[in-house]
């Protein structure tokens, strides 16, 4: 057992380029997509490990596993999972399942190199949340960018070229400046190790002056704010939306953006408190726009695609706005959050794709009472938009209430006002997606080209169901998930908790 | 009598010459299609037996020929770096002259001799023979970039380089007269040891010695194409034979930047205050000339042109971080810079076709799933250039960039991160090209794929992944190195 634990960090990283081994060997499309089926699930089957044998009393690293790399630049190969890398991680196994699933029918080109590039993306995404070297998170945090700008230029849609190296390129420069501030931070420091790095800083071992606090903060939070993507950055991810391949959406909605909320509950909260709470006033304010400006953007958007990308930067804004608040439940909700969207927001592209894969289009216009000739496709559609909408008893409403209740409670300055505004982000929400819906399921059916769609195929009711349930079951069981990240988000906010309490304690004797 | 440790010290370079000799002696009396087959393999057995004779001078550190000549680290690694990489041209060329028509085998003895320069350059610690060395090397490469004779712009590329060469050499030259003028000597130790500042007459010579580190700059700039001495290059770049340019681009430029260190690092140590300044404004021209040139060019020797330019330019930043720091970041990089741009090289030359007709960015439409491994090679090179992990060319851009950040360069640091962002978009440009287009008309065709290419593909990737995975032993040596050189 102790075997398993201390490398099972490793085998879940790897198992998809193993995986990679395979696919090269294997000829034929069928099994092509069978090797990659096979190790996608074995992988997510690896990654379930880790939550069943997580102690959620601790708040600090698990299934730590350390080796020298590079000795001259003190650079280690370290990896490990707390809380927060935790369900990431599970998520990312998932979503590659069903990218794998969904990719079935709709990649008919090239389909050995669309798999392994999808392993290839899976390891990076992994490697992202598992590295607890600086250096080694860095490496990982430019490989997923290669084979997704890959997947958006070679099996996307008509703007492919432009989207793909927008996005490459919008990263890029991002992540330049997180290497040399990853390397400033190597010179101060002496070291890549995160855990030393981070307790070295917070207890003055290594002292650093606010002003270069500051530099590094930006360094880390431009890259994170892109990936996110934070307004005003947010302008690469409708094209990489568009055309990328739905499971090149899925994927990048669902873990990709990820990783910049990630990054700062990582690095920039874990590292530069102080700068953080400088900054943070700022930030929630851009967080805020873009909760009302995606939601308002996606609401005349008459592509389909576009809508839901929208939406996603209006989503990924109330995680912004709940890490900034430095608030317990907050967190906890950004955390939940960062999981629902995966899920809501993976659906909705999943949706949309099978409606490409019929029809060609993703006008809005094109379509119209799609429920009377695709049922099931409409219940499930009701169904996740629900999710994203945050509906009782479903996912989504966990996370944005946490984050509503968190930013609310949390005593920072202007509070309540944040909280307002970004509930009435959740009215916007419901505004575009109904709207969507009654536009696509319900009405007339006027078109002629849509009178003769198929419903769901076995595979795409599979895919659906699963997502569906993963959706109702993490609305019911969410202290399932949150047990496990309350220790980890609890040290994570530590460090904020003197200013936090005595800002509200400021609060409450004013009456 | 001489010590026969002395000849020990200098084997790669008699065993280079001894082969360069006896291919001319082969080469001269084979008529017809056989010629220049024979050379090939020869050249590249006297490249093997050079690399495995630098073990030899290995164990024998230590100076030669009264001071001329010093086996240390430095010396070996350069070796090393260039003997390995002039064995990878001749793999490349014995694939690419056929398929041209130049299969001759003077193409092979210039190579060695032109190795057999460098191998002087990187290994002499005085200025004479240094500059004799350079010599060498220039006049092989000058004839090299005309070698396909009949065409105009092979003759505009070698013209114009020897017109524009000679003139830089001149300038070194000039910079070696002031600095013996300044010192009393051409050794570069002694030099160090004395300190330059003082003459033996008891003068202050300050002023000759910057002048002396302004003139020997031009001449070495020249030759690393580093802005603003590199106006020269697209055009030779673009004219001369496909995998002449890769050697070019590779071998002299490394050797050059190795006698800059020498000179530089060792010999003008005391004045670094004032010559950093020459190395921080050349290191800019040259990322963002480099850079912003290559962002519109369509022809991929142009833009790779460019790209050296930009590659010469972090190279610089490194220079400018001074010390050992510095010094095994700038080694490093070369070894990463080598493998990576040889390589790319050594893919454009074999889809050129005879004449080079197709060395255009549309020609490359649709490449990547006709021929995959050809592709993927050249992805691999071309995103080693932009420095994503995995490939040295990452750990090059990080060890330079870690120097330069250690010698609190910020500002330089911060213009060298945006411009390795910029650069992104021409290299993914190739990439994208490839995999993402179809070509207008008929896709081009891919000569077979020969054994000798195919190995010489094979050890710039695999030394590629080995600087980007592994890179521990590599940066251990060059280290070790820079810490010799300067001792």
């Amino acid at each position: 057992m102790d075997f398993i634990n201390h490398t099972i960090v490793s085998w879940t990283l790897f198992f998809p380029l193993i995986g990679i081994v395979a696919l090269l060997l294997a000829r034929g499309d069928r099994a092509v997509r069978w090797v990659a089926l096979v190790f996608t699930l074995a992988t997510f089957g690896l990654s379930l490990h880790l939550p069943f044998h997580f102690d959620s009393a601790s708040g600090g690293f698990q299934f730590l596993q350390r080796a020298p790399w590079i000795p001259a630049f003190h650079i280690q190969y370290i990896v490990g999972a707390d809380g927060l890398s935790l369900w990431l991680a599970v998520l990312t196994t998932f979503l590659s399942v069903i990218g794998v699933l969904i990719s079935w029918k709709s990649i008919q080109k090239n389909t050995k190199a669309f798999f392994i590039l999808l392993l290839l993306l899976e390891t990076g995404m992994l490697g992202v949340f598992f590295s607890l070297d600086l250096f080694l998170f860095y490496a990982f945090w430019e490989i997923t960018l290669v084979p997704m700008a890959f997947l958006i230029g070679i099996w996307g849609h008509e703007r492919r070229l432009y989207a793909a190296i927008k996005f490459f390129l919008y990263t890029m420069a991002g992540s330049v400046l997180m290497l040399g501030c990853i390397i400033w931070l190597y010179n101060l420091t002496g070291t890549f190790d995160f855990t030393v790095i981070k307790s070295g800083l917070a207890s003055g071992l290594f002292s650093i002056n606010s002003t270069t606090e500051l530099w590094l903060f930006l360094g880390f939070f431009i890259a994170f704010a892109i990936k996110v993507p934070l307004f005003p950055f947010h302008t690469w991810l409708p094209d990489a939306h568009v055309e990328a391949p739905t499971a090149g959406s899925v994927l990048l909605a669902g873990v990709l953006l990820k990783l910049g909320p990630y990054g700062m509950l990582r690095f920039n909260l874990g590292l530069f408190p102080h700068a953080a709470q400088r900054c943070s006033e700022v930030i929630v304010i851009l967080g805020l726009i873009g909760i009302v400006y995606g939601a308002l953007v996606a609401f005349v958007q008459p592509n389909m695609k576009k809508l839901v990308a929208y939406s996603s930067v209006s989503h990924m804004g109330f995680i912004i706005v709940a890490i900034f608040t430095f608030s317990q439940i907050g967190t906890q909700g950004a955390i939940y959050q960062m999981l629902n969207h995966g899920v809501s927001t993976g659906g909705l592209f999943i949706l949309v794709g099978m409606l490409y894969e019929r029809r060609h289009t993703f006008e809005l216009s094109e379509y119209g009472g799609i429920a009377t000739v695709m049922p099931v496709y409409a219940a499930f559609f009701v169904l996740i938009v629900m999710s994203s909408v945050g509906l009782p008893l479903l996912n989504g409403f966990v996370g944005e209430f946490l984050i509503m209740v968190g930013t609310f409670t949390s005593g920072v300055l202007h509070a309540h006002v944040y909280a307002i505004i970004a509930a009435s982000g959740v009215i916007w929400g419901a505004l575009y997606l109904l709207h969507w819906t009654r536009n696509t399921i319900w009405g007339e059916l006027a078109n002629a080209k849509n009178k003769v769609l198929k419903d769901l195929d076995g595979r795409e009711k599979l895919v659906l169901t699963t997502i569906g349930l993963l959706a109702l079951f993490m609305g019911l069981a969410s202290p399932y998930f949150l047990n496990k990240t309350a220790a980890t988000t609890a040290t994570t906010i530590a460090a904020y908790q003197p200013v936090t309490a005595a800002t509200s304690a400021r609060l409450t004797i004013r009456p | 009598m001489v010590p026969a440790d002395f000849y020990l010290r200098i084997l790669p370079e008699l065993i280079l010459s001894g082969f360069a000799v006896l291919i001319m002696l082969v080469e001269g009396p084979a008529r017809g299609q056989n010629r220049g087959g024979a050379s090939g393999w020869l050249a590249l057995i006297g490249c093997l037996a050079a690399l495995v004779s630098v073990g030899t001078q290995a164990a024998h550190p230590g100076d030669a020929f009264s001071g001329l000549f010093r086996v240390d680290a430095f010396t070996i690694f350069m070796h090393v770096l260039l003997i390995a990489a002039t064995a990878v041209v001749i793999l490349a060329a014995m694939d690419y002259l056929p398929q041209q028509g130049l299969q001759r085998g003077e193409f092979y003895a210039l190579v060695l001799f032109a190795t057999v320069g460098m191998g002087f350059m990187v290994g002499s610690v005085e200025l004479i023979m240094i500059f004799i060395g350079l010599e060498i090397s220039s006049i092989a490469t000058y004839i090299l970039c005309g070698f396909r004779r009949k065409d105009k712009y092979a003759t505009e590329s070698a013209l114009k380089y020897f017109l524009l060469g000679s003139f830089a050499t001149a300038f070194f030259l000039y910079g070696i007269a002031l600095l013996y003028g300044a010192s009393g000597t051409t050794n570069l130790y002694t030099m160090a040891a004395n300190g330059l500042q003082i003459s033996p007459d008891g003068l202050n010579h300050g002023a000759l010695v910057l002048v002396a580190a302004g003139l020997i700059f031009v001449g070495l700039g020249f030759k690393i194409s580093a802005a603003p001495f590199q106006m020269w290059t697209p055009d030779v770049y673009t004219g001369a034979p496909a995998l002449v340019t890769g050697f070019m681009s590779a071998g002299p430029k490394a050797a050059a930047f190795a006698v800059a260190l020498r000179i530089y690092y060792v010999a003008l140590h005391g004045s670094s205050a004032a010559w950093f300044w020459l190395i921080w404004v050349a290191a800019i021209l040259s990322m963002c000339l480099g850079n912003l040139g290559a962002l519109y060019q369509t022809n991929l020797k142009r833009m790779l042109a460019y790209s050296s330019i930009a590659q010469a330019g972090y190279i610089l930043v490194a220079f400018a971080a001074l010390g050992v720091n510095g010094a095994s970041a700038v080694l490093f990089y070369l070894a990463a810079y080598v493998a990576m741009n040889l390589g790319a090289f050594a893919v454009i030359s074999h889809l050129a076709h005879r004449d080079e007709p197709y060395v255009n960015l549309g020609d490359y439409a649709g490449l990547g799933f006709r021929f995959p491994w050809m592709a993927f090679a050249l992805s691999i090179f071309l995103l080693s250039l932009i420095g994503v992990p995995l490939t040295g060319g990452f750990f090059g851009k990080l060890f330079v960039f870690q120097a330069a950040l250690h010698a609190h360069l910020v500002g330089l640091t911060v213009i060298a991160l945006l411009n390795s962002a910029l650069a992104a978009y021409y290299y993914l440009r190739v990439i994208v090209y490839m995999y993402m287009r179809e070509r207008e008309g008929a896709p081009i065709a891919c000569a077979r794929f020969t054994l000798p290419l195919w190995l010489a593909l094979a050890s710039c990737l695999g030394v590629t992944f080995w600087l980007g995975i592994f890179p521990s032993s590599a940066l251990d040596f060059a280290a070790k190195s820079a810490q010799q050189l300067l001792r």
